[in-house]
């Protein structure tokens, strides 16, 4: 067969075949999506869906099986051919379908204006067609007429409605041969010419028909029937034809047919002269008992997982979401188990984790979760009898009641809903109160239900709010069941800073995704498991609480106290040293060459979570084989790097007289001193200190009076590290393309450490004799530093906005600040400049209210604003305080 | 300057340029902080309802409000901006109990969008800015069962849908509306009812106007909520004959390029894009700052992977005048005509050359 040739299923068509019309009939629905699922299995790029039975409600039908298939990926994953030859019911198939499907089929024969209607709405509804050969007269039967009808409909789809020809599929009608009637006998060629005369006529149109209706004399012996189908397309697909209505994967290779079947059977379909005094005909039928029962060719469904063990089974149609062998081998894997209860906990939670696993990693996706948690339904359902047998004549109930709302103020409630599946599917009751439930709507509601677990979702940024409200709530109201927590903008960290410690009765459990919340809802019910999950959930939160504020507690000095502990020096011991210039001086271009020689690795290594001193980490017992690894591959790109100039290092240095002003520092056009160019704010520490140890602001480090001075730079290695590392992304490889970030990182550290031993060494001069190494340079054995704001000595975020005005670092550097002041391109640093023999690296901790209202003052801010970009240093609560 | 004369021209500067759309209304408006009064106004003050967080309802009780946005968007270089209409259809609006607002919701959403738009092409008639008419998603869907025990189950029928999406277009064409833009979208058969009931507007006398289509890829997976890839999306609604076909939301630009990428590779027309502000962050905030989401889509631009651009989520008109900025003078995609063939879909796609 060609290639190209498509096969579409036919066993999901009420009309073809009588097993799947039983099973609609009966409403057996899951045994016929497994005729689909099988179909797809075996081959079928196409599926058929015909509904078109007396008694059937057709509509009702269509409608059914079309929306169940959407809910299985395994089938959905192809397009349908919806076949019926009532247009109410292609219509209801239309409208269930998400994918672009072919209607099958339209014709002329209740005239042209019904006819272009059907086409105009198959248009709109985005559907190819299938145009019978058929018109007002009857459908052709002759080659002549096939092709005549079929010119007549191109013209009218072309040109009257631009109906693209391309999706327009001509099925010239399969009728019957061998009948015994002689003007049957050259039916087959007919329909074999006209595919030929059509393809060769009207450009960009395809060929299908229904292929079994040629072999309708021999119904009941299958064998004969699939022999004539082979040989039919074999010359049908060598004339041109594209698509068959065909049981795929069920046709005997023409090759390997009995060569007498095979002869006889063509000399039928080709309607070629009797070879004996017997016409072809009377052959065949002579010849077709002898063959009938054989198995020509077994069906080539791949079932090779269910010779695995039962463990193994169950997670397979788990993880495919297969429900055909679900109690079975449930069966088998109860016997084996010593309690019904212990293959949930067993084999079937083991599969919904790898489940949960795939879909977390991105290789599922939501319908196929829902669909096994069906599997595990169905599988527990089947246990349930024998779990009630042996509580022995207990009432079985729910495994516990979840009360589940989208918060108010938040409509979205697609990923709650999923969750309320999958819970469901687990043998949970479920109570959705929908979207925008107030507080006291979602517990009065769990009062009333006696819900066991209170589940909140949301997913614009208020909600994470309006969580923290219900929770609190829940406290007041004496609560003490679980609360989950979900959705896409909330978090582990939220719900551990914010929301668990608003409701302290009862656990609260920040849940990550759909396919987590069985776990998680089964932990927290579990009489066994119970404490030891809650206990572990408070651990972890506490721990995160802890990462998350640390320090808050300490007790801390007033900003008055703290200012007179400042940090003192004796001025007249040290004289600053004038810069060699003032202003600015960009350095564009800079040698990348001489910056990898700078390169401190230890980051570089700890950025691929690495842990180790370079070049230690090298010889690393544990890592030091994958460290040799990336060390190779960063050289390679290193040079590649540098030698074809994928990135651009461009800088700026500037220089300016300066003195302190309390916590600030002011910045003079000259050395007159007498006018501002800009004006520096810096923190100070306000922890406690030991006895002689100062409450320390970089303000400090300049004197008040007198001839000092302050420096700034911005330096950057990620001109082109986003195209270099989206290059590498659109390639798929992604290791190239975050080595290419990290390197751009190192790079640009490298930059600003190299530019500050310049500075120190000539540009500015205070250290004109140092001589360090580059291990000395790393541990920063020199003279002078260069914090940065938003680092721990002033993690004011927006200070940089001074900085970069003063040296005009985005026409000098080309970088720029984003409205959150983060430097971009990424790869890029920036800092000031002090030279004071004793100047130090600090963190300024927290703070509390009395400094943030005096900097809120000089930065010419409300307090409000302050404590939002200081809000992680603050010592104090912000809201709880303005609430107080 | 007419309709026909705008929707003209809009193909035109399509032609020579890349076109901006705006960015997120939900982060702008949030930066307001009204309270529940504010959002009410008069016309709703004794709503049953509570109706904070109804962002399209601004459009009735805060019309200087929307028109102000609109007006920022427009300043900071963009081309188009969209109607504050993304949840104005009756499904959207029942959870507010304001079904019976939608027409008006549409009508006037329009009105204020163009008027703001023909305020600013009067004022630069180099560049004439353009109103898209916003289509969501709405909160039901299609193709996702609504109650487990009964897979086939659906919470809304085709014909509800679409009486709902004909309903918003039908006003938000006569609003004054240069084109639509159906968006966000997670379950393609939403998506086909509102393509369906825009094209059926013409049976009824209605000039048929510029369709823009944007999906919404969910995950890492490449596939949307309702389980298509991008290419079995652009088979199942290219029968649209859209102006643009693209993707918006869920995904930060960094994220979304690779699918974006594969959109470029199918649509033979017009491809456009406008991703969140990076993903959100722990605490629910977009971070990635004008200057990142810019450096992405520049590379876009050069990439010729795009001829419109804009924002979603998190983005701000500081971020849409960035991405201006960096993509100014950068030539749009050259849209290349597909060969013909048979082109269908289920959850991927399908095709016979």
């Amino acid at each position: 067969m060609r290639p190209t040739f498509i096969n579409v299923g036919e066993r999901t068509n009420v009309t073809g075949s009588a097993k799947f019309r039983k099973l609609i009939e009966a409403g057996d629905y899951p045994a016929a999506l497994s005729v689909a699922r099988q179909q797809v299995e075996a081959g079928a790029q196409v599926i058929d869906v015909n509904m078109d039975e007396g008694l059937l409600d057709s509509v009702s039908a269509m409608r059914t099986f079309l929306n169940l298939i959407a809910g299985e990926p395994d089938i959905a994953r192809v397009p349908v051919m919806i076949d019926s030859s009532k247009w109410e019911v292609i219509e209801a198939g239309l409208q269930c379908v998400q994918g672009r499907a072919v209607v099958n089929s339209i014709s002329m024969k209740a005239g042209e204006a019904e006819f272009l209607a059907q086409a105009r709405a198959c248009q709109r509804y985005g559907a190819a067609v299938v145009v019978m050969a058929f018109d007002e007269e009857g459908q052709a039967d002759t080659r002549d007429r096939k092709v005549e009808i079929c010119r007549r409909a191109y013209g009218l789809l072309t040109r009257e409605i631009g109906f693209p020809p391309e999706d327009i599929i001509f099925d010239p009608n399969i009728f019957a041969v061998a009948t015994g009637i002689e003007e049957h006998d050259n039916y087959g060629v007919d329909f074999i010419e006209a595919v030929g005369a059509i393809k060769a006529e009207l450009p960009h149109v395809r060929t299908s028909g229904g292929v079994s209706n040629v072999s309708f004399a021999f119904r009941g012996n299958e064998p004969v029937r699939r022999a004539m189908h082979s040989v039919f397309l074999f010359h049908a697909i060598a004339a041109g034809l594209d698509m068959g209505i065909v049981n795929a994967g069920d046709l005997p290779v023409y090759d390997e047919i009995d060569p007498e079947l095979r002869e006889a059977v063509e000399d039928v379909i080709l309607n070629r002269p009797g070879r004996t005094n017997e016409t072809p005909t009377e052959r065949l039928v002579e010849l077709a008992p002898k063959y009938k029962g054989d198995k020509l060719q077994a069906k080539v469904v791949d079932l090779a997982w269910r010779d695995q063990p039962v463990a193994e089974r169950l997670k397979h149609a788990l993880v495919r979401g297969i429900t055909d062998w679900i109690e079975q081998d449930t069966e088998e894997a109860r016997q084996q188990a010593e309690r019904p209860l212990h293959v949930i906990e067993g084999p079937l939670m083991d599969g919904m984790n790898v489940v949960g696993d795939l879909f977390g990693a991105g290789k599922m996706f939501l319908p196929q979760v829902v669909k096994s948690a069906r599997v595990m339904k169905q599988s527990v359902a089947y246990l349930t009898p024998y779990m009630e047998a042996e509580k022995a004549g207990q009432v079985r109930k729910a495994a516990g009641k979840v009360l589940m709302a989208t918060v108010k103020g938040d409509v979205h409630d697609i990923g709650k809903n999923i969750v309320g599946v999958v819970l469901q599917c687990n043998n949970y009751e479920v109570i959705d109160l929908g979207v925008m439930v107030p507080a006291d709507r979602i517990l009065d509601a769990a009062v009333e239900h006696g819900a066991d677990i209170i589940g909140l979702s949301g997913l614009i940024t208020p909600s994470l709010d309006e969580m923290v409200f219900v929770a609190g709530e829940m406290e007041r109201r004496g609560f003490d069941k679980p609360l989950l927590i979900g959705g896409a903008t909330t978090s582990r960290t939220h719900t551990a800073v914010k929301i668990e410690p608003a409701y302290r009765r009862g656990p609260t459990v920040y849940v990550t995704d759909a396919s987590r919340a069985v776990g998680v809802v089964s932990g927290l019910l579990s009489e066994t498991e119970r404490g030891r999950n809650v206990e572990a959930t408070r651990a972890e939160y506490v721990r995160i609480r802890e990462t998350y504020g640390r320090g808050q507690a300490r007790p801390r000095a007033s900003l008055a106290e703290a200012r007179g502990n400042a940090f003192t020096t004796d001025r007249s011991a040290h004289q600053p040293t004038r810069p060699s210039f003032l202003g600015v001086r960009s350095f564009p271009a800079y040698d990348l060459r001489e910056l990898a020689r700078h390169i401190d690795w230890t980051p570089f290594f700890a950025s691929w979570q690495l842990v180790g001193r370079f070049p230690a980490i090298l010889e690393d017992e544990v890592v030091g084989e994958a460290a040799q690894s990336l060390f190779a591959d960063a050289q390679l790109m290193l040079e590649r790097i540098i030698a074809e100039g994928w990135f651009e290092a461009r800088g700026v240095v500037g220089f300016w007289p300066a003195n302190a002003d309390g916590d600030d520092i002011v910045v003079w056009t000259d050395e007159g001193r007498t006018q501002a160019l800009a004006r520096l704010h810096t923190l100070r520490q306000q922890m406690s200190k030991a006895e002689g140890r100062p409450n320390t602001a970089l303000s400090d480090f300049v004197a008040p009076s007198g001839a000092d001075y302050i420096g700034a730079f911005a330096v950057t290695a990620g001109h082109g590290e986003l195209q270099a590392a989206s290059r590498f992304r659109a390639a798929g490889d992604d290791y190239s393309a975050i080595l290419a970030t990290s390197l751009a990182d190192r790079l640009a550290e490298a930059f600003a450490e190299t530019l500050h031993k310049r500075v120190r060494r000539e540009l500015w001069g205070h250290a004109a004799d140092e001589d360090l190494s580059v291990e000395d340079l790393i541990a920063e054995q020199y003279q002078g530093i260069r914090p940065a704001p938003g680092y721990p000595a002033q993690p004011d975020h927006t200070e940089k906005a001074t900085l970069f005005s003063l040296l005009q670092a985005e026409s000098n550097a080309g970088i720029e600040l984003t409205e959150s002041f983060a430097m971009s391109p990424p790869a890029s640093v920036s800092g000031l400049y002090f030279s004071h023999p004793q100047s130090h690296y600090f963190g300024v901790g927290k703070i509390d209210r009395d400094q943030v209202e005096d900097y809120a003052r000089r930065k010419g801010w409300s307090v409000e604003t302050a404590e939002r970009w200081l809000g992680p240093i603050l010592a104090y609560d912000p809201a709880a305080r303005r609430a107080a | 300057m007419s309709r026909t004369e705008r929707t003209a021209a809009l193909k035109a500067a399509a032609d020579e340029r890349i076109l901006m759309l705006d960015g997120a209304w939900g982060v702008m408006i949030q930066r307001l902080e009204l309270s529940e009064a504010q959002f009410r106004g008069e016309r709703f003050a004794e709503h049953p309802l509570p109706q904070k967080g109804n962002n399209d309802i601004l459009i009735l009780s805060r019309p200087e409000a929307v028109a102000d946005l609109h007006d920022q968007y427009f300043a900071a270089g963009a081309d188009i901006s969209e109607t504050n209409t993304f949840s104005s259809t009756r499904i959207g609006m029942a959870d507010y109990g304001l079904e019976g607002a939608v027409r008006d919701l549409n009508l006037q959403g329009a009105r204020i969008a163009r008027e703001v738009a023909d305020r600013w092409t009067a004022r630069e008639p180099g560049k004439p800015r353009f109103v898209a008419g916003a289509i969501g998603p709405t909160n039901r869907t299609l193709s996702i069962s609504s109650d487990v025990n009964d897979p086939g189950a659906r919470a809304v029928s085709w014909d509800e849908m679409y009486a709902a999406y004909q309903e918003q277009a039908r006003a938000l064409h006569e609003g004054g509306v240069d084109l639509f833009l159906v968006e966000t979208i997670f379950d393609t058969l939403n998506a086909k009812a509102a393509v369906k009931a825009i094209l059926d507007l013409e049976d009824e006398g209605y000039e048929p106007l510029p369709l823009w289509i944007s999906g919404t890829i969910t995950d890492r997976s490449g596939r949307t909520l309702s389980g298509q890839t991008v290419e079995a999306f652009w088979n199942s609604v290219k029968h649209a004959r859209p102006f643009a076909v693209g993707l918006n939301c869920a995904l930060g630009a960094e994220l979304m390029r690779p699918h974006l990428a594969e959109l470029a590779r199918v649509a033979d027309t017009l491809v456009a894009a406008y991703p969140n502000a990076g993903l959100p962050n722990e605490m629910g905030a977009y971070d990635e700052g004008p200057g990142e989401t810019a450096g992405f889509l520049r590379e876009w631009a050069d990439s010729g992977l795009v001829n419109i651009l804009g924002g979603c989520c998190g983005t701000t008109p500081d971020h849409i005048r960035a991405i201006a900025r960096a993509v100014e003078g950068k030539a749009p995609r050259r849209v290349s005509q597909r060969g013909k063939a048979l082109r269908l879909s289920g959850l991927e796609a399908f095709e016979l050359v």
